[in-house]
């Protein structure tokens, strides 16, 4: 054992190799991080203002022509469109619902716990998973909506084939997957309110509506916040949904951003107009990514 | 609680919660529908799959027949590999990172971090195109390593393993460099140990975020030898099989349940790291 050294002194002793040893350590880590996360991200926007080489020509730098493109490429108009659509939509309606589940499976009752599985268990399971789940409903001869719509002498309704109606049905996987997924975080709030909150409203006679609105609602707020947030980054990342059940149709109409970009990436192999698309997803991303950041400095702010 | 207050409770809000528990149930049994009705359509003859007339018999051999039809022994063998590698990496990767970060006082360590999390808001999935080419200019298309390496680094995982290793006293790191003990054998022996339900909450979320992984397996395999469950499933039940739901069923069914099994038996678990992962 070494004495008349302290062990503060002992670490800033070695100080430049202390930093050369940690540098080392976080190496690893930093090469990936650079190689698919920083590198891609900058080369996305480097690549998004070159055009395409003709005739075997090298690209060449176009400037914001992929951008102006993509202003006036109504697919696009229609993808971005309807990744709003599905965000307004969706969100509300799944964290909605995740609170509503939160509070009925927060309560004791009997088998809560199937229950709160039945729930989660959709976000557990692989999107081509789901996507066949729901083809059983959705398929026009042999699905259950429409049997169910013979069962009231409706007429049938093809669901995923309909323009007007297909990505309304992808919306409603959608619901179906996440809400299950948020009903955790809501759950986990819930379960961090002081019980004595509870039984002082009871012995005040308060009605749970208004225990809700009044105590249960603004505790939970920052977990709403913080839902929202993630909810909305992800509404933006969805493509497994459209891949597996509608590839994208019919005419266009279930084109989310992400598919889109997969689909000029891949299927045409236009990659710097890809890239410009990319570039567009990434600033909403950040946009998403900053308001977060907004609200959470806020938040420490009143703890 | 007091007696009291409990027998008033109990009276007032007996018919109340009945009627909730009730309600309860039935949204939980709508919502689970769509897995219930696979399920029946999959243990059921393949002729019967329109009518779910309740008194045919049960039957395998829908789940046989999948299995049968399409490689999905090679597919499960693939995907279990494959998480097994990302996951494997992801820790040892972030342990190390995370680590450095906390007590090597770098030069520069707030702004490292900053440039870590900013994965967590562009996700490797949204940059498919450029990974694409970077893994084929790596000569790495089509292999089990080349849908891997892109999630090596988690950024969730470092920043989940600074703030546990934040929390643990230097004292009992100084102590140790005291008895001569190695910065190794420190982080193996208290650092490791004292975070080790973050491990398992990370490790369980990883799992089934890259066993349900979709887009990029798609983007990056081409071949039979490497492509995982879900691309698999995807080929499996795409329209020109000509539509049979029972098998289809059975195949989903199948390539969901280790998730399944996984979360019915590690449910407390399962449900508190999803919490851990959330909360911030």
């Amino acid at each position: 054992m070494k004495i008349g050294f302290s062990p503060a002194f002992l670490m800033r002793h070695d100080g430049a190799s202390r930093q050369i040893y940690g540098y080392l350590l976080l190496l690893p880590a930093a090469v990936f991080l650079v190689a698919f996360t920083h590198y891609p991200a900058v080369a996305t926007l480097w690549q998004s203002v070159f055009g395409a080489g003709v005739n075997g020509k090298p690209a060449h730098f176009v400037g914001l022509e992929n951008y102006r493109a993509l202003l006036s490429d109504d697919t696009f108009r229609l993808a971005l469109r309807n990744n709003l659509l599905y965000a307004i939509i969706t969100i509300p309606l799944a964290v909605g619902l995740a609170l509503l589940m939160a509070l009925a499976v927060n309560r004791r009752m009997r088998a809560g716990g199937l229950a709160r599985a039945a729930f989660f268990i959709p976000s557990l399971l692989p999107m081509v998973a789901i996507a066949n789940l729901w083809l059983f409903f959705y398929s026009p001869q042999i699905g259950l909506l429409n049997r169910l719509l013979a069962w009231f002498s409706l007429p049938a309704v093809n669901w995923l084939g309909d323009p007007g109606s297909a990505l309304y049905c992808l919306m409603a996987v959608s619901v179906w997957r996440e809400a299950g997924f948020f009903m955790i975080f809501y759950l986990a709030a819930l379960q961090q309110i002081d019980p004595r909150l509870a039984e002082a409203a009871d012995i005040e006679g308060a009605s749970p509506v208004y225990f809700f609105r009044r105590v249960q609602w603004p505790l939970l707020m920052p977990t709403t916040l913080f839902v929202l947030i993630n909810a909305s980054m992800n509404a933006f990342r969805i493509v497994d949904q459209v891949i597996t059940m509608t590839n994208g149709g019919p005419d266009n109409s279930t084109h989310l951003l992400l598919f889109y970009i997969y689909r000029t990436a891949f299927s045409y192999w236009d990659l710097h107009y890809a890239a410009a698309m990319t570039a567009v997803l990434l600033a909403i991303l950040a946009a998403i990514a900053l308001i977060k950041f907004h609200f959470l400095d806020k938040r420490t702010h009143y703890q | 609680m007091s007696l009291v207050e409990k027998r008033v409770r109990a009276t007032a809000m007996a018919p109340g919660r009945l009627a909730w528990g009730l309600l309860t149930w039935c949204a939980a049994l709508l919502w689970m529908l769509p897995v219930l009705v696979s399920l029946w359509v999959a243990i059921h003859p393949a002729a019967d799959q329109g009518t779910f007339t309740l008194l045919s018999p049960l039957t395998w051999q829908n789940f046989v027949h999948a299995w049968q039809a399409a490689p999905f022994g090679r597919y499960f063998i693939n995907t279990l590999a494959l998480v097994l590698l990302i996951v494997v990496c992801q820790l040892i990767l972030a342990t190390l990172a995370a680590y450095a970060l906390v007590r090597f006082r770098l030069t520069g360590a707030g702004m490292i971090f900053a440039l870590v999390l900013l994965q967590l808001m562009i996700s490797p999935d949204v940059l498919i195109l450029n990974n694409y080419q970077t893994i084929g200019s790596l000569g790495l298309r089509d292999t089990l390593l080349g849908i891997a390496l892109p999630y090596f680094a988690s950024a969730f995982a470092i920043f989940l393993l600074r703030q546990t290793f934040k929390s643990i006293p230097l004292v009992l790191e100084e102590a140790a460099i005291i008895e001569g003990a190695s910065r190794f054998y420190i982080l193996r022996r208290i650092y490791i140990p004292l975070a080790k339900p973050v491990y398992i909450a990370f490790t369980l979320v990883s799992i089934s975020f890259h066993w349900n992984d979709f887009l990029w397996p798609l983007v990056i395999t081409d071949s039979v030898r490497v492509r995982p469950l879900t691309v698999g499933l995807q080929l499996f039940s795409a329209p020109e099989q000509g539509v049979q739901w029972a098998l289809i069923s059975a195949a989903t069914l199948m390539t969901s349940l280790p998730l399944l099994v996984l979360f019915l038996l590690f449910q407390r678990q399962f449900v508190q790291s999803f919490m851990r992962a959330g909360i911030r």
